[in-house]
């Protein structure tokens, strides 16, 4: 299916869907991007540098996709909206923490993001095929990465295993956003637009669930989730969002 | 020469002189000219990132598409080729990034592959119909052909670079990551 013959609520639920995809990958690429300098060798310094740059690659091509489809400049969204309107979940705006708490949430998204971007190859929209069929490539990469560093740390020394345990018990509450989807966008599953979420939660706990278990670490029995609302944040996103859009705010018409 | 226009000129291609075929060869053979900056020894043709040029009414259109989707060196290559079609003469350039197809590094010439390892890059490996690499690729060393390597990191200098350290040759190489 083409822009064209996109209905009006489609279009407007699409619109919202994208928002939300973007978001995530540019708030998660510049936590990552925080790492720079600060990782524990040079190597992973390097990695994490690497993958927010990846995410920030595929943020630009979602916010591409919901440019032709609204007229939204990505630039204009990315350094003029406030918290408030951002869509990214929460996980992503997080703190770093330590790097065990950094490397298990890159890790769940990658999980998710690899999933969700494996069954949007299914998509009734075009440009989102295509997307995800460009992006998943990439991805495999980050999997490698970041399920190595989870099995080399849980079943490291004590300390790297008890580090990694707690990040996934803070974590945990957090993943079930990246599930839902809010009322508009659900027309968009019954349309094939996008894919059901139960589907990918279910196949996301087939992957995830047993590697975090051989890698030596409980599952947490905690049940409760944050608020599913993307337009809620946590007290964090603010001054993620002060400093990535300090430079731009400063002269709003300059070029570059 | 009257110029010939649709179906005429489909069925006077052989016998005709075809001026836009040989302006569109020299354009591509203008291309050659444009490195990717990441990798100055190696063109964006031999890179596979030019995908069509499209040549009318002496305005060209390239289509090209990006290697990685966050790869900094896209909006200079994308500088790069325009400049270098303006230099031959067409004053209307203009360069379409398009990402569908996605890239695939068989796409890579070659001439390209050889290129990378003199370079000291170890050249991808070949994908055929893959859906993305297997999760541990086996790499060959650049400088001694050795396939005693092992990964030392995922990500390298640049986002289409990992990094391997072989174990005959007891040296650290650059692998172009497979796509």
């Amino acid at each position: 299916m083409e822009l064209p013959n996109l209905k009006e609520i489609q279009r407007n639920a699409l619109s919202q869907r994208l928002l939300a995809l973007a978001d995530d990958e540019l708030i998660l690429a510049h936590r990552d991007s925080e790492w720079t300098g600060h990782a524990p060798i040079l190597e992973e310094d390097i990695a994490f540098a690497n993958i927010a740059q990846d995410e920030l690659g595929h943020a630009m091509i979602w916010y591409g996709i919901l440019q032709e489809l609204s007229g939204k400049d990505p630039d204009r969204l990315v350094y003029f909206r406030g918290p408030e309107d951002y869509r990214n979940c929460q996980m992503v705006e997080l703190p770093n923490g330590d790097w065990a708490h950094s490397m298990l949430r890159q890790y769940l998204f990658d999980a998710a993001e690899s999933i969700h971007l494996d069954q949007l190859q299914n998509s009734q929209y075009r440009p989102l095929t295509e997307a995800a069929a460009k992006i998943r490539l990439e991805e495999v990469y980050h999997l490698r990465h970041t399920s190595s560093w989870i099995r080399r740390l849980g079943l490291g020394t004590g300390e790297s295993n008890q580090r990694m345990q707690k990040a996934l018990d803070q974590l945990w509450p957090y993943v079930g956003q990246l599930f839902i989807l809010s009322e508009e966008e659900s027309i968009l599953v019954d349309g094939g637009l996008v894919p059901e979420p139960d589907d990918l939660w279910q196949a996301w706990q087939a992957l995830v669930l047993p590697f975090l278990e051989q890698a030596g670490l409980r599952i947490p029995n905690d049940n409760s989730t944050i608020r599913p609302d993307r337009s809620v944040h946590s007290e964090h996103l603010a001054p993620l969002l002060a400093e990535l859009q300090e430079v731009a705010r400063m002269d709003a018409e300059a070029l570059w | 020469m009257p110029r010939l226009c649709g179906d005429e000129r489909d069925k006077s291609m052989v016998d005709s002189p075809p001026n836009d075929m040989l302006n569109l060869e020299a354009i591509w053979r203008a291309l050659e000219d444009v490195k990717d900056p990441e990798i100055p020894v190696i063109s964006v043709i031999e890179m596979g990132i030019v995908r069509d040029v499209i040549l009318n009414n002496n305005q060209v259109r390239v289509v090209m598409t990006p290697t990685f989707s966050g790869c900094p060196a896209l909006h200079v290559m994308r500088q790069d080729i325009a400049r270098r079609i303006k230099q031959l003469g067409y004053p209307e350039v203009s360069v379409e990034v398009r990402i569908y197809p996605p890239w695939r590094t068989d796409w890579i010439t070659d001439e390209g592959r050889k290129k990378l390892k003199d370079f000291g890059v170890a050249p991808p490996s070949i994908q055929g119909d893959r859906q993305g690499v297997t999760f541990f690729e086996l790499s060959t060393c650049p400088y001694c052909d050795s396939e005693k390597t092992t990964l030392k990191n995922n990500f390298g200098p640049t986002l289409c670079r990992s990094i391997y350290f072989c174990e005959a040759c007891q040296q650290p190489f650059e692998q172009f990551k497979a796509l």
